[in-house]
């Protein structure tokens, strides 16, 4: 396994979805490269880092109408 | 986030804390999965507020088979099908084929002639870390604006499944998509983000 093919693979190693002949290489791979070990540990961060952010929300007025709506909506 | 029960008996119950805690907490995820169906941001805000009223009316109903998420993403998804069939929008999720090509520049790595063919031609440069408060905003501004320039579908598999925390499973089911092909689109995304990370920190971001 060449370092450029292991980039292409970080994310099904992150998801444990690579089949165990592939992920032996790939661990073994990580265990002798620098540059393969640093770029999975900034796929790491770039995935905590993304769950960090909040998407944007509503609009305001759809937020008051949809509480209004919440408040008034019928309930038995 | 509370935990589904509570946060269903609050639904039922009219708890206005529990569904503006809900409201605030995926609306956004929403409006970006929203966006994919319909063509403009209004549309998509209307999605999103025909989905919640959707959801009052049916909380009596769910059962609890899959998390409430996932029942009330579910729901976006019909309404906003419905919905982007009548705009002839719907970008189709199933027929697309994954994006082709290396998601990291081929010119990082060595050529065929070198004795190391692939491998790094320079290691990517460690970052630093975000302690400090004012670095760790800039960066979170840097993430937001990635994910901004993403493609559409790119951006719903990455706020789902590291936004959401949706699992693979769920993503699929959701979007209708194969294992692989999600996969192939949430590696794209994070490797895309990744990149302006790496911008970020190896220009403006480096004298931390
Ligand atoms: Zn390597």
């Amino acid at each position: 396994m060449t370092c450029a093919e292991l980039v292409e693979l970080v994310t099904a190693f992150l998801d444990g979805a690579l089949d165990p002949e592939t992920e032996e290489r790939f661990v073994h791979h990580l265990s002798i490269c620098e540059g393969c070990d640093i770029y999975v540990e900034q796929m790491r961060r770039t995935v905590a880092e993304v769950g960090q952010v909040g998407p944007e929300g509503l609009s305001g007025e759809t937020r008051d109408r949809l509480l209004d709506a919440f408040r008034t909506f019928p309930r038995d | 986030m509370p935990s589904d029960d509570v946060l269903v008996a609050g639904l039922r119950a009219g708890d206005e804390e529990t569904f503006a805690c809900l409201l605030n907490g995926w609306s956004g995820s929403m409006l970006r999965l929203a966006r994919t169906f319909v063509s403009t941001a209004a549309s998509a805000e209307e999605v999103v507020q025909d989905t919640w009223l959707a959801v009052f009316q049916g909380i009596g109903r769910f059962e609890g088979r899959s998390s409430l998420q996932t029942w009330v993403y579910r729901i976006l998804v019909n309404v906003a099908r419905r919905r982007g069939t009548h705009e002839q929008r719907t970008v189709p999720w199933t027929s697309l084929l994954p994006d082709e090509g290396p998601t990291v520049d081929p010119s990082r790595f060595r050529g065929a002639e070198d004795p190391y063919p692939g491998g790094w031609r320079a290691f990517p440069e460690r970052w630093p870390t975000t302690e400090n408060e004012v670095l760790a905003h800039e960066v979170r501004a840097t993430v937001a604006a990635a994910i901004e320039k993403l493609p559409p579908r790119q951006q719903v598999v990455l706020t789902l499944r590291d936004i959401d925390g949706q699992s693979a499973d769920d993503v699929c089911v959701l979007l209708g998509i194969s294992t692989a092909n999600q996969r192939v689109i949430l590696h794209r995304a994070r490797a895309a983000v990744r990149g302006h990370l790496e911008r970020y920190f190896t220009t403006a971001g480096a004298e931390s």
